[in-house]
C-alpha cells in the first residue's frame, strides 16, 4: 500500500498554506477502540465460518485474525497521522483520508450551524467531534473527530464569534 | 433599503434591550414535563395495539400464552416509558445571548449550536395530541434545508410564543437591516404584485409542436406492452410467442410468404413506423400537458413560471435564491440549435432544488433571462483549462475494462449455462464490448471538448461531446470547497475539485494538483469576503 508515500507528500503539501494541526493524542487510541469493536463481530463470525466448512483448521479464521490485528494495531497511528485540521482567522481546513484523500476548506461565512458531538468512546477518552454545516448539497457537513473537547468548545466560540461579526 | 431601518415601524415593537437581556440568561431548561404525557398518549397505542394483536393470535396457544404475553407488554411499556424518561431528562435547550443550544443523549452526548444569524423563521406546530395539552413544538429553521435544525418538542404555548418572539428580537437585533429590508420588500410585493411583471419566456402550440416532436418517447410503447401482460387472457393469442409475430411479420405462415419478400419487408417497415408514430404522438401530448402556455416572467418578487394544461403549477423563485445555472441540450435537438435552461436554488421547494426556466429555446432567448438571473454567459477571452490527460486515459480505460469484464462475464455464462433459446445473449455481449469502445473514445473526445474557467464573479464549466451544456456557478455563492483524491488519482496525478453548492454539486474532476489548489485560492478569497446571511436576503 502507499500510506508511506501519502504522508509524506501530505506533510510536503503542507508547507505551501498554513501548517496542519495534529488532533489530540488520545484519538489513534479511540479509534482503536472502535476497530476492535468492528473487528470483534468479524472474528467471530470467521471463527463460526470456520466450525461450520469442513476447510483445515484456523484456514479462513487464521488470516482473518491476521488481518484484523493488523487493522486494529496499525491503521490507527497511519490514519491519525495523515489527519490534520487548520483554524485561521476566517475559514476551518480539515485534511483527512490515506487511500481516498480529501482536503476541504470552509469559510466560517458559509457555516449554518455547529455540533460538539460525543460518542461513549470519545467521552471516556475526553475528545469530542466538531461538525460544521453548510447549505451546500455535496460535502454539507464537515466533521472534525478527535479534538480535545476544550479544544472543540473553544472552536465552536470562535466560529460563532465570526459569524456574529460576520453579520452585523 | 437599509436607511429605512431606522424610520421603520416594525422597529418600534421591539422592547427595550434590558427586557431582551433579562430574558436571555442562559439557563439550560428542559421541556416541558407534560411532554412526557403527550408522548406516552401518542406511543401507547402504538404499542398496544400489535400487543394484543400478538395475544389473539396466540390464545390457542395454551393457558400461559396470554399472561406472559400481557407480561411481556408490561415490561416493554415500562421499559419505553424509562427511556423516554431519560431521553426527555438528558435534553436541554438553552437561549444564549448570541445562539440557541440544544444539548440531547442519552450515552452519546450531541451539543448544536444555531447563531441567531443564522435563524431564518421560527415555526410553531401544534399536533392534535399536544393541543389537548396546551403544548406546542417550537422549530427553527436555518434555511439549509433537511432536518439539520433544531426542533424543541413540547414547550407550552406561551413559552413557545415567547421564544419564538425573542429569537426574533434578537435576530433582529443582529442583523436588522436586512429584517426590516425584507419588511420594506413585503410590502413593496403587496403593491407590485402583477403591476410590472415583465415577460421573459413564453412558449406558444408551435413551438409546443417542436418540442414534442424532440421528447420523442417509447415510454407509452412500453406502456402499452406491460398493459399487454397484465391483460393478456384477453387477447386471443400469446403476445410473447415470438413464432406468432413473425408469422405475422415475416410470413413464416401462408399469406405473406406467398406475396414474396417485398411484401415480407413492408410488413416489417409497417411496424417500425407504427412504433415511431406511437413514440412521436406521446411525446408530443406529453409536453403539451406539461408545458402548455408556459410564461417565464420577472416580477417583484423573483422568477414567475406558469404551465401545465390539466394540473396547472405556478412557482416564484426570487432572484438571489439562484445559486447555479445549467443550460442542457439533447444529441439531436443541439444540430438545430435548442437549449434548455435550469437554475440551481437554494433548497426551498420540495422534491426538486433545480427549476426548468426555459425547457426549449434558442441561445437569444436564453441571455435575457441569464442576465436577470445574474449568470451572463461566458465572456470572450476567459482562459480556459482541459483536465489531464492522464485522468482521461485512466477513465477512458477504467470504462473500457469494466465494459469488456462484463461482457466477457455474459458471455462466458451463455456460453456455459445458459439453454441455446437464449442465444440472442450474445448478441447483449456484442452490445457490451461494443460500448466498450464507444465509452473510451467518448473519454478521448471529452478532453477535448470538457473545460472550464473563472471570471471574476463566476466560475464556467462546459462538458458533454454530443449534447454539450454549461454549468454557471457564482464565486460567492459556494458553500465549501474540497480537494479530493482516490488511489488513481494519486498514481497518475490528478484531483477532484469538489464545490459545495446549495442545491446542487459542482464538481471538477482531473485537474492537476496545483491548478486545483490555485482555483481553491481564488474562489476561497471571493467566498470569504461575504457572510452567508446577506446572500439569502
Amino acid at each position: 500500500m502507499n500510506e508511506d508515500g501519502a504522508h509524506s507528500e501530505t506533510v510536503a503539501t503542507q508547507g505551501d498554506e498554513q501548517s496542519l494541526q495534529q488532533g489530540h493524542p488520545n484519538h489513534p487510541k479511540a479509534m482503536r477502540v472502535e476497530a476492535v469493536l468492528v473487528a470483534l463481530p468479524l472474528l467471530i463470525g470467521a471463527l463460526v465460518a470456520e466450525y461450520l466448512t469442513p476447510f483445515p483448521n484456523f484456514l479462513i479464521a487464521g488470516p482473518v485474525a491476521l488481518i484484523l490485528l493488523l487493522v486494529v494495531i496499525m491503521l490507527p497511528h497511519r490514519r491519525y497521522a495523515v489527519r490534520g485540521y487548520a483554524l485561521s482567522e476566517d475559514r476551518l481546513r480539515v485534511v483527512r483520508g490515506m487511500m481516498f484523500h480529501s482536503d476541504t476548506v470552509v469559510p466560517f461565512g458559509r457555516v449554518q450551524h455547529i455540533d460538539v458531538d460525543r460518542g461513549p468512546i470519545e467521552r471516556y477518552y475526553g475528545l469530542a467531534t466538531l461538525q460544521l454545516y453548510t447549505a451546500g448539497s455535496h460535502g454539507d457537513v464537515i466533521s472534525l473527530p478527535g479534538l480535545a473537547h476544550q479544544d472543540a468548545l473553544d472552536m465552536r466560540e470562535t466560529i460563532r464569534a465570526h459569524i456574529k461579526r460576520a453579520s452585523l | 433599503m437599509s436607511e429605512l431601518s431606522a424610520s421603520d415601524p416594525n422597529r418600534e415593537e421591539t422592547p427595550d434591550s434590558a427586557a431582551v437581556g433579562e430574558s436571555t440568561d442562559g439557563e439550560p431548561k428542559r421541556t416541558d414535563p407534560r411532554t412526557f404525557l403527550v408522548q406516552a398518549v401518542q406511543t401507547v397505542p402504538r404499542t398496544i395495539v400489535p400487543l394484543v394483536a400478538v395475544a389473539l393470535a396466540t390464545r390457542d396457544e395454551g393457558s400461559f400464552a396470554v399472561p406472559v404475553m400481557l407480561g411481556l407488554g408490561v415490561l416493554l411499556l415500562a421499559a419505553i416509558t424509562f427511556f423516554t424518561f431519560l431521553g426527555w431528562w438528558r435534553q436541554t435547550y438553552r437561549v444564549g445571548e448570541s445562539d440557541i443550544r440544544l444539548e440531547t443523549g442519552v450515552l452519546s452526548r450531541a451539543a448544536r449550536s444555531v447563531p441567531y444569524e443564522r435563524i431564518q423563521d421560527v415555526s410553531l406546530e401544534q399536533g392534535f395530541v399536544p393541543r389537548l395539552f396546551g403544548l406546542t413544538s417550537v422549530k427553527f429553521e436555518t434555511g439549509a434545508g433537511g432536518s439539520d435544525e433544531i426542533k424543541l418538542a413540547y414547550l407550552s404555548n406561551d413559552e413557545g410564543e415567547r421564544l419564538r418572539e425573542l429569537v426574533r428580537e434578537l435576530r433582529d437585533e443582529a442583523d436588522g437591516v436586512a429584517a426590516s429590508a425584507a419588511a420594506q420588500e413585503a410590502r413593496e410585493e403587496q403593491g407590485a404584485q402583477e403591476a410590472d411583471a415583465q415577460l421573459l419566456f413564453a412558449m406558444g402550440p408551435r413551438r409546443l409542436f417542436v418540442f414534442g416532436l424532440f421528447e420523442f418517447s417509447l415510454a407509452l410503447v412500453a406502456f402499452l406492452g406491460a398493459a399487454a401482460q397484465q391483460l393478456d387472457f384477453l387477447l386471443p393469442f400469446d403476445i410473447w410467442d415470438f413464432d406468432f409475430w413473425r408469422g405475422l411479420v415475416a410470413g413464416q405462415g401462408e399469406q405473406l410468404a406467398e406475396l414474396g419478400p417485398i411484401a415480407q419487408a413492408l410488413g416489417a417497415v409497417a411496424a417500425i413506423i407504427t412504433l415511431l408514430v406511437v413514440g412521436v404522438v406521446s411525446g408530443i401530448a406529453k409536453t403539451f400537458a406539461r408545458d402548455w402556455d408556459f410564461r417565464l416572467e420577472r416580477t417583484p418578487k423573483g422568477f414567475r413560471r406558469r404551465r401545465g394544461l390539466f394540473t396547472r403549477t405556478d412557482v416564484v423563485m426570487p432572484v438571489h435564491r439562484v445559486q447555479a445555472v445549467r443550460i442542457g441540450t439533447g444529441a439531436v435537438r443541439h444540430r438545430f440549435g435548442w437549449k434548455s435552461l435550469k437554475l440551481v436554488s437554494l433548497g426551498q421547494d420540495a422534491g426538486n432544488a433545480s427549476h426548468v426556466v426555459a425547457p426549449f429555446a434558442k441561445a437569444a432567448e436564453l441571455t435575457p433571462i441569464l442576465e436577470v438571473a445574474g449568470f451572463p454567459l461566458p465572456p470572450r477571452g476567459l482562459a480556459w483549462h482541459r483536465t489531464t490527460g492522464s485522468y482521461r486515459v485512466v477513465s477512458a480505460l477504467f470504462n473500457a475494462v469494466s465494459f469488456v469484464l462484463l461482457g466477457a462475464a455474459v458471455a462466458v455464462a451463455t456460453h456455459l449455462f445458459v439453454p441455446e433459446r437464449y442465444d440472442w445473449l450474445w448478441l447483449v455481449a456484442a452490445a457490451l464490448a461494443v460500448m466498450a469502445g464507444f465509452t473510451a473514445i467518448q473519454q478521448l473526445f471529452l478532453w477535448r471538448v470538457e473545460r472550464h474557467a473563472i471570471s471574476p464573479r463566476h466560475l464556467y464549466k462546459r462538458s458533454g461531446w454530443l449534447a454539450p451544456g454549461y454549468k454557471i456557478a457564482d464565486r460567492v455563492k459556494l458553500q465549501s470547497v474540497e480537494i479530493a483524491r482516490g488511489p488513481l488519482g494519486r498514481m497518475f496525478g490528478y484531483v477532484t475539485l469538489n464545490l459545495g453548492l446549495a442545491g446542487g454539486h459542482f464538481a471538477l474532476p482531473g485537474l492537476p494538483r496545483e491548478e486545483a489548489e490555485a482555483l481553491r485560492c481564488a474562489l476561497l478569497a471571493s467566498m470569504v469576503e461575504t457572510d452567508f446571511s446577506r446572500l439569502v436576503k
